[in-house]
């Protein structure tokens, strides 16, 4: 368990958060609410590398600089019509760091089966939003064609490479297989490229803002892995608020979210049957 | 382990409640603002690599640390951008 200022600060964190995400919600608010959450998450790192890194600290700190000093150029020089494709990656990394993560730990410690099972919706839900994010990056850049693309009995490939994940995860909890995981890892990344593909152009907004939840997920079960309620609260306020802001673009867009996500299956199918 | 369930389930009612009333202009920066938020994996990403001993684990612990701050510090900032942006446009 964390010594009490740890946690008191990890609970000031996620009051942070629930602000921001408040204010970002009404127009007068939404900027202040923005840096409510930026300042929450200042706090949380600091109080985390305080108590947290015993060791290599200064490789830490290089990490961050690192991070920093490609994150925050690229965030200020994007084009604005280029904003929702730079969303998409910076989800894309979260997910690939949460996966990262729960990955590490496994190794590190062994742990329940409890722990295991997150472990394993860490890696895979992680895996997904990674690279469901690229491959939605790469539509909305325009490297690749932003109209759906339907691979041949694409429905089979994805159900029979779900099945696999599903023949894994079970397989991974058993065994707690260090290979077995990294397999699953490479499942995940094929079913998010398999998952955001068929998605047509003006759509991929919304894949994107389901992917972001998905990420929250994967940090909410990265929390149960490390036992921490920092990670746990923040995931599943994203989570959560961003599997109802999918629903509400959807709504607002005029589309059934199922239309948008199956849309281009039933299409396909309706043109073979006519 | 009821104690986090706990708390994964309040936080989902949480989460549900905020976002409820998000008028339609606010949905991209009200997605990037989240997407910032779970970033929130920094922490993560920090405690692991302060108990890695070396090797593999070292490396792959600085990675997570390398690709969350990438995603924090550039959602809040393309965040604030956005906004900025709405600012401009009302005047």
């Amino acid at each position: 368990m964390s010594p009490t200022w740890v946690q008191l600060a990890y609970l000031v964190a996620a009051l942070c958060f629930v602000l921001a995400l408040k204010g970002l919600s009404t127009p007068r608010y939404a900027r202040l609410g923005n840096l409510v959450g930026a300042a929450g998450m200042a706090l949380a790192v600091v109080t985390a590398y305080a108590h947290g890194a015993v060791h290599n600290g200064p490789l830490i700190l290089l990490a961050v600089a690192a991070g920093a000093v490609v994150g925050v150029p690229a965030a200020r020089s994007v084009k604005m019509t280029a904003i929702p494709q730079m969303v998409a990656l910076f989800n894309g990394v979260g997910g690939a760091a949460a996966a990262l993560v729960a990955l590490v730990e496994f190794v590190e410690v062994d742990g329940s089966a409890l722990f295991d099972v997150a472990t394993v919706l860490t890696v895979l839900i992680g895996a997904v939003s990674f690279s469901g994010s690229v491959v939605t990056f790469l539509k909305l850049q325009e490297v690749m064609t932003t109209r759906p693309v339907l691979l041949p009995a694409g429905r089979f490939v994805g159900a029979g490479v779900a099945l696999l994940g599903l023949a894994l995860a079970p397989a991974v909890v058993a065994t707690s297989s260090v290979p077995l995981l990294v397999a699953l890892f490479a499942v995940g990344l094929a079913l998010g490229v398999l998952f955001v593909l068929p998605v047509g152009g003006a759509d991929v907004p919304i894949a994107i803002s389901l992917l972001n939840a998905f990420t929250g997920l994967a940090v909410a079960a990265s929390g149960y892995v490390l036992g921490n309620t920092l990670l746990i609260v923040a995931g599943t306020l994203v989570g959560a608020s961003g599997t109802i802001l999918t629903r509400l673009m959807a709504q607002a867009m005029g589309r059934p979210l199922a239309n948008i996500l199956f849309g281009a299956f039933t299409a396909a199918r309706a043109a073979a049957a006519g | 382990m009821i104690d986090l369930l706990t708390i994964f389930v309040l936080a989902v009612f949480v989460g549900f409640e905020v976002v409820s009333k998000v008028s339609t202009i606010l949905h991209t920066p009200l997605m990037s603002g989240a997407n910032a938020i779970h970033g929130v994996i920094l922490v993560g990403a920090i405690l692991i690599t302060g108990r890695a001993e070396g090797g593999p684990e070292l490396a792959l612990g600085l990675a997570a640390v390398f690709l969350a701050t990438v995603n924090v510090v550039g959602g809040f900032v393309v965040t604030d951008r956005m906004l900025e942006m709405f600012k401009g446009h009302k005047r």
